[in-house]
């Protein structure tokens, strides 16, 4: 059997991330990808929050191709029969170092595996890994000694696995559980062209920046989720996600499909729309679970990094993920590298990697934030409270043939009938656990 | 906008062989949602004249939600042999 130092399941962003590292310090590693590029699988919004990247690879940054710095930031209420929008612009999102920007996962993805491969990582693809290989039978708990394509089997000192959110591999070897429809939403998406200055005008924006608009409302039908809109540099991506557990047990013949043509047939987003060319259309799972239903993180022979390890952050205004694709592949491969140095690729040289992970933003933040996966389970945050915040404004908007109420009497009203329930007190104490 | 003409934006790459099969024992007997009918992104199930479920897995996005969502594990999925299925060209 041929045999390499390390072998890294997956060339999205962890996956590349690990073995960009890696090659940089001189190892062989090999990385196996089944699209016909790196990123032919991979789907994002999206967005990458790059801030939280700090000192990981300062030097790749610069030349990315992103699409847009993100420059204004829009969350739209959606009620039945009407919407209303917050908006910030903050100097802070784009001074200088932008916090974030909009990416498109084929280009994003080929370039970074470009960035391996100039450092000395191989990258196959067209690969796609069918097995783990671990010591003893199958279902051992015996060390992770190499992976199974097709009818060759190549062995590792290490597997990094970073095969993505539906963990086939990791779930069948025993290394994680399978994917649980409770802790996972389906984001799907359009790309849709428009030129790059419809864009800016649409969306006011300044040459090269950008806009990320989040829907929630009426328009996920009590279903927990909420719809998405990203400026690239020359289409809009727009999309939903919606949780599964509740997708699937919708009994009324919504199909989710129907539900992305019914957002885009809202009379707020035809106009956002119009003129544009659908050139894609795409889908994803999105592990939802937050920190407690991150697997083991390592063992014998492996690291399991990025989606993999059911690293993504749904917190209401913020979704990520792609930056903790990019930070646990920096710190496996940094283990990666520690351990094969140290000749011990066992469980007990690999701990560094969990180490690691909780002293980065990665599980930190994660921590920080386990209470909202439990708090986003309530269905009046996608229902009552976006179309009680439009009632109240479009109250406060109307004439009628009728003389007017008095301001306050009109809120009051409002206050009483949508906001000041056992239920909605409930849920305002709720608050302090996000 | 019908899904057939999003999916005709995508490109494809074909194999011989489907990497999504159905027992149709367990479809037909044990499934009562047939969640997989809702959950799909790219509306590839749809129930034949025998009232048998079907999937037309070539226009797959490879989400695996139908996967997860498959209450009685009548769904056997795999990814698609290397090289084959969607080549996502943006996303």
């Amino acid at each position: 059997m041929e045999s390499v130092e390390c072998i890294v399941v997956g060339g999205g962003l962890a996956g590349l991330s690990a073995a960009y590292g890696l090659a940089c310090a001189g190892h062989e590693v090999v990385v196996l990808e089944r699209g016909d590029y790196a990123g032919a699988k991979n789907v994002t919004g999206g967005r990458l929050y790059l801030k939280p990247l700090g000192a990981i690879y300062p030097e790749l940054w610069a030349e990315a191709p992103f699409e847009r710095a993100v420059a204004r930031e829009l969350l739209t209420l959606v009620g039945d029969g009407a919407q209303t929008t917050v908006e910030i612009a903050a100097s802070r999102f784009v001074s200088d170092k932008p916090q974030s920007y909009t990416v498109l996962r084929a280009r994003f993805d080929q370039w970074l595996a470009e960035r391996a491969a100039e450092k000395g990582a191989m990258i196959l693809t067209n690969m796609k890994v069918d097995a783990l290989l671990r010591d003893g039978d199958a279902t051992a708990s015996g060390r992770v000694v190499g992976i199974r394509s097709g009818d060759d089997e190549i062995a590792a000192d290490l597997v990094i696995v970073a095969e993505g959110v539906l963990g086939l591999l990791s779930s069948r070897a025993g290394l994680r559980r399978e994917p649980e429809a409770a802790h996972h939403a389906l984001g799907y998406k359009e790309t849709i062209e428009l030129p790059s200055q419809v864009i800016e005008d649409r969306w006011h924006l300044n040459a090269g920046e950008g806009a990320a608009q989040l829907f929630v409302g009426a328009l996920t039908r009590d279903m927990m989720g909420g719809g998405f809109l990203y400026t690239n540099k020359e289409s809009i991506s727009l999309g939903l996600v919606v949780g599964m557990e509740q997708l699937r047990k919708r009994n009324d013949g919504l199909e989710s499909w129907q539900l992305l043509n019914q957002f885009k047939e809202l009379p707020f987003v035809r106009p956002l729309v119009a003129g544009g060319k659908v050139i894609e259309y795409s889908a994803h799972t999105i592990a939802e679970g937050g920190i407690t239903h991150v697997p083991k993180l390592f063992g014998d022979g492996y690291l399991i990094a990025g989606d993999a390890a059911g690293l993504s952050l749904n917190a209401l205004f913020t979704v990520r993920g792609m930056d903790f694709a990019i930070a646990s592949g920096y710190h496996a491969g940094q283990t990666a590298i520690a351990s094969l140095k140290a000749r011990n690729t066992s469980a007990s040289g690999l701990a560094g990697y969990e180490s690691r992970l909780r002293q980065s933003f990665v599980l930190r933040d994660l921590e920080n934030a386990k209470g909202i996966p439990a708090f986003m389970e309530n269905p009046r945050l996608f229902r009552h409270y976006p179309e009680a915040v439009c009632r109240l404004l479009a109250e406060l908007y109307s004439i009628g043939p009728e003389p007017a109420r008095k301001m306050s009497k009109t809120v009051l009203r409002a206050v009483r009938r949508d906001f000041l329930h056992v239920s909605t007190i409930k849920d305002a104490w709720s608050l302090r656990k996000i | 906008m019908q899904v057939d003409a999003k999916l005709a934006q995508n490109l494809f790459k074909l194999d011989k062989q489907p990497h999504i099969t159905i027992d149709q024992r367990i479809c037909a007997t044990a499934c009562t949602r047939r969640a997989c009918l809702v959950v799909c992104p790219a509306d590839l199930y749809e129930i034949g004249e025998k009232g048998q479920m079907l999937v037309n897995w070539e226009g797959c996005l490879e989400c695996g939600a139908c996967m997860i969502c498959c209450d009685n594990g009548a769904l056997s999925w795999a990814y698609p042999r290397g090289g084959f299925g969607v080549q996502y060209r943006q996303s």
